[in-house]
């Protein structure tokens, strides 16, 4: 506590300790810190512990649970539904992510040209990301319907290519390409803006530069924009995966994890288990079980995609 | 002031005798906390007079006894969490209007209610069956909640459709249903009942699929029993049924058969009464016809119960006993089923939660139009998830992770035979039914 009045150049200015301790800065730093770290604590920290907590006991919605150790997670492990959910999770992740990555990229580069209306276009690129999830879902609900869809309607009593309506959500396979197109559709706009605020912090010169050396369009992306891109590639590939993992609000619209699970999600499945099932402690071990997955999608998307190899566009590693 | 559940009862014998005292005596008769306030929640309005008699009745609860009641309304989804918050942390609501199960679930943290419930039933000719079983304590005779009203979910047809398919009478065996069926999906208006994850609608038409033909979830002892050759002989009923329905209801939800039905898609479905009157009473005109056409049928009876079976949406009221006034709460549910009450939101609500008193059959609700007869009789039909052991907290999850409704839509979709969806379903419903 002395340091702070020690160095002071002034001595014969008394100080009451408590000014003492407001100048001296770690106390300063601490007190600073203090509201953002109650905040986290409260609202992040402990619900995500209580989670943690929860997927190791046996609590029910009725009454508190005893630690059981591994138990809800052996008893998910020879569960076909949860496995399902997982490959579900994984594949909608996975394909979704690819998707929305190409053709948001596509959408940037194709917005950083000088296109009339520029600033408009850019705008309502972004409505589908401003509409809230619930009502899109809704939207698409309609679309994918199996009497009213907008789709086979066109297909049918419009064009007549086809006699029946389309089953969009009624099988395993085509309900989950429908629900991950409404995703892509979602999530493109964040991806096309974020790397089109990307794209704009590369300079000029650069292209310049390339094109005087005789590099041709594609090679310009390939080793100007690309790895000029990377790092900020890296963070959108993160919260992408990190919001396509965790989406619930389609698929609970949309399907409720039907038709017989097959669109069941992770996070679907552990809200359908913890809370209208009652079961709080295995809905909380089917959440916590997503975490690992999270943690290495982040690893992943930090380290491996911002290597400086790769940055510099060398093909070795 | 301390009040022992002996002079409870007392009070509240003392009060069926004379039902309509003058305001002071009630508070006194039951006993009332002296400035007594209560907070209760139930979930939202689905037909809209719902709402406003409720609230009519509570301030005349108010009127009559001087307590101020503050009801908060849940939407349906929220309500089982808010329950269960109330019920884990012994605070918030004094009284809640739950879904069927929860008092169940939460039943060692509920004051008992014998002595109302016995009353009213006395009173109102007797609580239904079923009723009982939704408000005693599994194997006792002590109530723990007032069961409030159920929303039936019979078949709802279009009567031209049905008399162009040759029946003049709705059918009432398996044979004649799956007849009907056929006929009308010949002549293009097809039936249609919901497969998809849907909690009401879903469950609502395999529950009767499974029941009518004698499968059921568990036994008396709540051994799971679904494995069974009535659940096969039912899953092979639901496969040839299934062949004659509209496209798409393997992805069909809560709404769905609505949004069928109203547009003339579909000539035979099954639903509450409330889509009757939103068709019924809808600005549009064509959708108006159609509501001349609808009429409503009991499911066919079959081999199973013996008599036609139904699953309601049941409402179900709980006092809690972290409440600081246990005679307001339940003087207030007692008043709420008390006939100038109780009557009067039946009526408005159009028959929407149908009466768990037998008494109540007596309504001029169902006298009102002679097509919502079929919902008077709701609680007579009426059998529970879960049935035909306890109504547990295992019970609501295999009811929530749609074991009944995947087990027949796996069929259906040609996913599994009988056997292996069946045996599949007894796997599922035995994971939560250990112990």
């Amino acid at each position: 506590m002395t340091i702070a009045a020690e160095a002071r150049p002034v001595p014969q200015l008394t100080q009451s300790w408590l000014v003492r301790l407001f100048d001296y800065k770690p106390f300063l730093i601490f007190i600073c810190l203090l509201p953002a770290l109650g905040l986290l604590l409260v609202f992040l920290s402990y619900p995500l512990g209580l989670g943690i907590w929860l997927a190791f006991t046996d609590t029910r919605i009725g009454r508190s649970g005893v630690f059981i150790g591994f138990e809800n997670f052996e008893s998910l492990w020879h569960d076909p539904v949860f496995i399902t959910s997982v490959w579900n999770t994984l594949l909608y992740t996975g394909v979704a992510t690819v998707a929305k990555f190409g053709l948001g990229l596509w959408l940037a580069l194709l917005l950083n040209n000088h296109l009339p209306f520029k600033s408009l276009l850019r705008a309502l690129i972004l409505v589908p990301w401003i509409v809230p999830t619930v009502l899109s879902a809704i939207a698409f609900w309609w679309i994918y319907d199996p009497q009213f869809s907008i789709i086979s309607y066109v297909l049918v009593d419009v064009l007549g290519w086809r006699d029946t309506y389309v089953d969009f959500l009624g099988s395993p396979w085509p309900a989950r390409w429908s629900l991950i197109a409404a995703n892509v559709w979602r999530g493109i706009p964040f991806v096309a803006i974020s790397l089109l605020a990307g794209l704009q912090t590369i300079s000029p010169t650069l292209y310049e530069a390339a094109m005087l050396d005789g590099a041709n369009a594609w090679q310009r992306f390939r080793h100007v924009t690309l790895p000029m891109l990377m790092p900020i590639l890296a963070i959108v590939l993160t919260f992408s995966v990190l919001f396509t993992f965790t989406d619930f609000q389609l698929v609970y619209a949309i399907t409720r994890g039907g038709p017989i699970n097959s669109t069941h999600l992770m996070a679907t499945l552990a809200f359908q288990r913890g809370i209208p099932g009652g079961q709080l402690g295995e809905g909380a071990a089917i959440a916590v079980a997503m975490i690992p997955f999270l943690v290495m999608a982040t690893l992943f998307s930090y380290f491996a995609l911002a290597r400086r190899k790769w940055q510099q566009g060398e093909d070795n590693d | 002031m301390s009040i022992s559940r002996r002079d409870v009862l007392i009070g509240g014998a003392g009060l069926a005798a004379g039902a309509t005292l003058a305001a002071p005596s009630i508070a006194q008769t039951a006993n009332i906390e002296k400035g007594a306030t209560l907070r209760v929640l139930r979930p939202t309005k689905f037909v809209d007079p719902d709402q406003t008699i409720f609230n009519e009745n509570t301030e005349a609860f108010t009127k009559a006894t001087g307590v101020q009641v503050r009801v908060d309304y849940a939407s349906w989804e929220d309500l089982r969490p808010q329950t269960a918050v109330t019920a884990n942390t012994g605070a918030g609501p004094d009284v809640v209007v739950g879904w069927a199960d929860d008092p169940h679930i939460f039943a060692d943290k509920l004051i008992d209610l014998t002595a109302v419930a016995e009353d009213l039933g006395k009173k109102y000719g007797g609580w239904y069956p079923v009723a009982e079983k939704y408000g005693k304590k599994d194997k006792t005779s002590t109530w723990i909640s007032i069961p409030m009203g159920g929303s039936g979910g019979p078949a709802v047809y279009r009567e031209s459709w049905v008399k162009e398919a040759g029946f003049d009478k709705f059918p009432t065996d398996h044979a004649g249903f799956l007849d009907l069926c056929r006929k009308l999906k010949a002549n293009g208006h097809p039936a249609g009942f919901a497969l998809g994850n849907a909690v009401g609608d879903g469950n609502s038409f395999c529950n009767w699929l499974v029941w009518s033909h004698g499968g059921y979830m568990v036994d008396e002892n709540n051994k799971v029993a679904i494995n069974s050759k009535e659940t096969i002989e039912a899953l092979k009923y639901a496969k040839a049924l299934y062949e004659t329905f509209i496209p798409g209801t393997l992805s069909w939800l809560d709404i769905s058969n609505n949004k069928a039905l109203t547009a003339g898609e579909v000539g035979l479905t099954q639903n509450g009464v409330s889509l009757y009157f939103s068709i019924k009473n809808s600005k549009d005109e064509k959708t108006a016809a159609i509501g001349k056409d609808l009429n409503h049928a009991p499911m066919p009876i079959g081999a199973g119960v013996g008599r036609p079976t139904e699953t309601a949406l049941v409402i179900n009221a709980m006092v809690f006993k972290h409440t600081k006034f246990p005679n307001a709460a339940k003087e207030y549910l007692r008043f709420m089923m008390e006939k100038e009450q109780y009557d009067k939101w039946l009526t408005g609500c159009f028959g929407y939660w149908t009466q768990p008193l037998k008494g109540y059959a007596q309504s001029k609700v169902w006298e009102s139009d002679p097509k919502i007869l079929v919902y008077r009789d709701t609680w007579e039909r009426a059998l529970w998830s879960g049935y035909k052991g306890a109504i547990t907290e295992a019970a609501g999850t295999v009811n929530a992770e749609y074991v009944m409704v995947q087990m027949v839509a796996s069929v259906c979709a040609g996913q599994a035979t009988p056997e292996q969806a069946a045996a599949e379903a007894e796997r599922r419903a035995k994971r939560y039914y250990r112990t």
